[in-house]
């Protein structure tokens, strides 16, 4: 067999081009499926993993999905607010500890957190780098998205408007850069977290500008009445909080009707988040509270089903190649006449050449074999950032 | 050694017969084979070789009667006893020549590949001129060469029986001579057998006998 292994050798040695061409084939048709699968069961575990970490979340009657997507994964489909109250409401039933969430903005493409630092501890999330939020307008960035943006403690990172043509709309904030996490192999690690009233003062509801009671510039005073001042447009809105302007932020009306985008609930214990869910059912309530869990579930069970259809494409690709490669391999066989019958003529038996055929298809197959198992490595060992990526956002 | 007796042989539909009452050659004699072409001169060292079988007739090499022998017999026996060097060389495109010449003891368990036997193969090479070409491939050589890496692989087994077809057809007159000797000091050496087909009558005074295919056919006999 040995002698068969070399001569197998030195004939795909010769033919480069040809082995290379089947290997490919052989390999993407090996590392298709199973890569698709190495994908598909860490999407699996990371949604899983983050859902069942969640215990319950609060937020308005509608999609549970996009609740719990936006809640969880910071995806940019935002559900319907809910107002500051729902957290109080929470909180007033001494079953849970309310986590509020507004994730609406974002800054250069990532998702802007505003949350308590309720969320830190809950997340177990950990300062890497610099300090965390002290003041308003002070962010703190996931490991990735410090490195996706270049910046660290000490620089700034300016909010996206939400729409371009908005010009009623607020003006984007410039957020200083206070601290960077420890990675958390989450969709934490790609958000920038700020308090939630920095996130309010991105949206218009908390703003600064100078104190128009104090004004020497009468051009900016609208209207001047007892106990009242109405500034005109000319009024200048800070676009950075800054130790020196900081006192001149201030926000409007009561903050317990404010927005948020979802409430994380971590009730006390079991009992409680029984209880607690029991106060939610009422069809007239305009909030909802789910089951994180429950609702990646069903995601899931339509995910595997598309899984199903992929497998079943996968497999007739697969199948569809496989043939063409018998074909490939039956061609090459009559191409090969004039060699196989040297070989004959020289006294070669009939089992023999049998042997050096079925050496250069092994040689061809484990070649292909060692290149799948690279390449299914390295889809195993980046598979975390890869469905983070491709699926989760 | 050769015994040819009331041998027939036609390729499935041609009109082309060959037909050979007596033929016979004695252990160390050189013969030559002259005759036009299509006269069936191939043929005759084909059914030799066993590489065909007889229609009708006798063909023995030796103490082996090899038109009795099956398959694995007859290809057994090809590669134990026989060094064939063919009209077209037979080289095959994807070994060096080095291989080439070693290929009989890789595909047959009764040749055995040592170290003797590699050192044999490039004494051989060295002595046809082509010992600067054994790491190349068939492609790189010229006709000659090739011609040269085919008889060193037919005579690197020590076989009984050398067959040669046209082996000096491709070469200048100065390897003609080189190539030639060779041949018959290998002949000498092992005592073999050398029937060789040629269209060079300048060589004919060197074999033993010749043998003109075309009166041998018809009947006449050598």
């Amino acid at each position: 067999m040995i002698e068969s292994l070399y001569l197998a050798w030195q004939y795909i040695r010769f033919n480069k081009i040809k082995t290379v061409i089947l290997v490919a084939s052989i390999t993407l048709i090996a590392v298709l499926p199973l890569a698709l699968e190495i994908l598909l069961s860490e999407s699996e575990r990371q949604l899983l993993d983050r859902a069942e970490s969640t215990p319950l979340l609060v937020g308005a009657k509608g999609s549970s999905l996009d609740l719990a997507m936006n809640s969880l994964y910071f995806d940019d489909e935002v559900p319907e607010p809910i107002s500051m109250a729902a957290v109080e409401r929470i909180h007033d039933t001494d079953l849970a500890l309310p986590i509020p969430l507004y994730v609406r903005f974002q800054a250069r493409g990532l998702p802007i957190v505003g949350t308590t630092f309720d969320y830190f501890d809950f997340r177990n999330l950990k300062i890497a780098q610099g300090h965390s939020l002290t003041m308003l307008g002070d962010c703190v960035l996931g490991a990735k998205a410090a490195a996706r943006l270049g910046v660290g403690p000490g620089d700034n990172l300016v909010s996206s408007p939400e729409n371009l043509f908005d010009l009623a709309g607020v003006y984007p904030l410039k957020m200083k850069v206070v601290g960077v996490l420890a990675p958390n192999h989450s969709a934490d690690d790609l958000a920038v977290f700020v308090d939630i009233k920095t996130a309010w003062v991105i949206q218009g509801l908390g703003h600064g500008h100078e104190d128009i009671t104090r004004t020497r510039d009468s051009t900016v005073v609208l209207k001047r009445s007892e106990g009242n001042v109405v500034a005109n447009a000319k009024l200048f809105h800070y676009t950075e909080i800054t130790e020196e302007n900081l006192d001149g932020f201030h926000f409007h009306g009561d903050t317990s009707i404010y927005p948020v985008t979802a409430v994380i609930t971590v009730p006390h214990d079991e009992k409680s988040g029984t209880l607690l869910r029991g106060r939610y059912l009422e069809s007239e309530d305009a909030q909802q509270i789910i089951l994180p869990a429950e609702v990646i579930d069903g995601l899931l069970q339509n995910i595997f089903l598309i899984r199903n259809v992929l497998d079943a494409v996968i497999a007739l690709v697969g199948l569809a190649t496989v043939l063409v490669i018998l074909l490939v391999f039956a061609l090459s066989l009559r191409l090969r006449q004039r060699e196989i019958q040297i070989i004959f003529k020289l006294g070669c038996r009939k089992a023999m050449i049998g042997r050096m055929l079925l050496a250069e298809i092994l040689i061809v197959l484990l070649v292909s074999g060692v290149l799948c198992s690279a390449v299914l490595g390295v889809v195993d060992v980046n598979a975390e950032e890869l469905v983070r990526r491709l699926f989760v956002g | 050694m050769i015994n040819i007796s009331n041998l027939q042989f036609d390729y499935p539909g041609s009109e082309f017969r060959l037909s050979v009452s007596e033929f016979a050659v004695a252990s160390g004699e050189k013969v030559a084979v002259v005759g036009p072409s299509g006269s069936g001169k191939t043929t005759l060292l084909n059914l030799l070789a066993g590489i065909l079988t007889p229609g009708q007739g006798r063909v023995r090499v030796g103490e082996v009667d090899v038109s009795d022998l099956g398959d694995a017999g007859r290809r057994d026996f090809r590669i134990s006893n026989i060094g064939f060097v063919f009209q077209d060389f037979e080289l095959l495109d994807y070994l060096s020549i080095l291989d080439n010449i070693l290929h009989p003891y890789r595909i047959t368990g009764a040749l055995k590949l040592t170290g003797e036997v590699r050192q044999r193969a490039l004494h051989l090479a060295r002595q046809m001129g082509i010992a600067e070409q054994v790491k190349k491939y068939p492609g790189e050589l010229s006709q000659g060469e090739k011609q040269r890496a085919a008889i060193c692989r037919a005579l690197l087994p020590k076989p009984s029986l050398i067959l040669a077809d046209e082996a000096t057809g491709n070469l200048d007159p100065s390897n003609k001579t080189r190539i030639l000797d060779l041949l018959f000091n290998s002949v000498k050496d092992h005592n073999a057998t050398l029937v060789a087909v040629t269209h060079d009558h300048e060589l004919l005074p060197r074999f033993d006998r010749v043998l003109d295919f075309q009166s041998f056919q018809s009947g006449d006999g050598p």
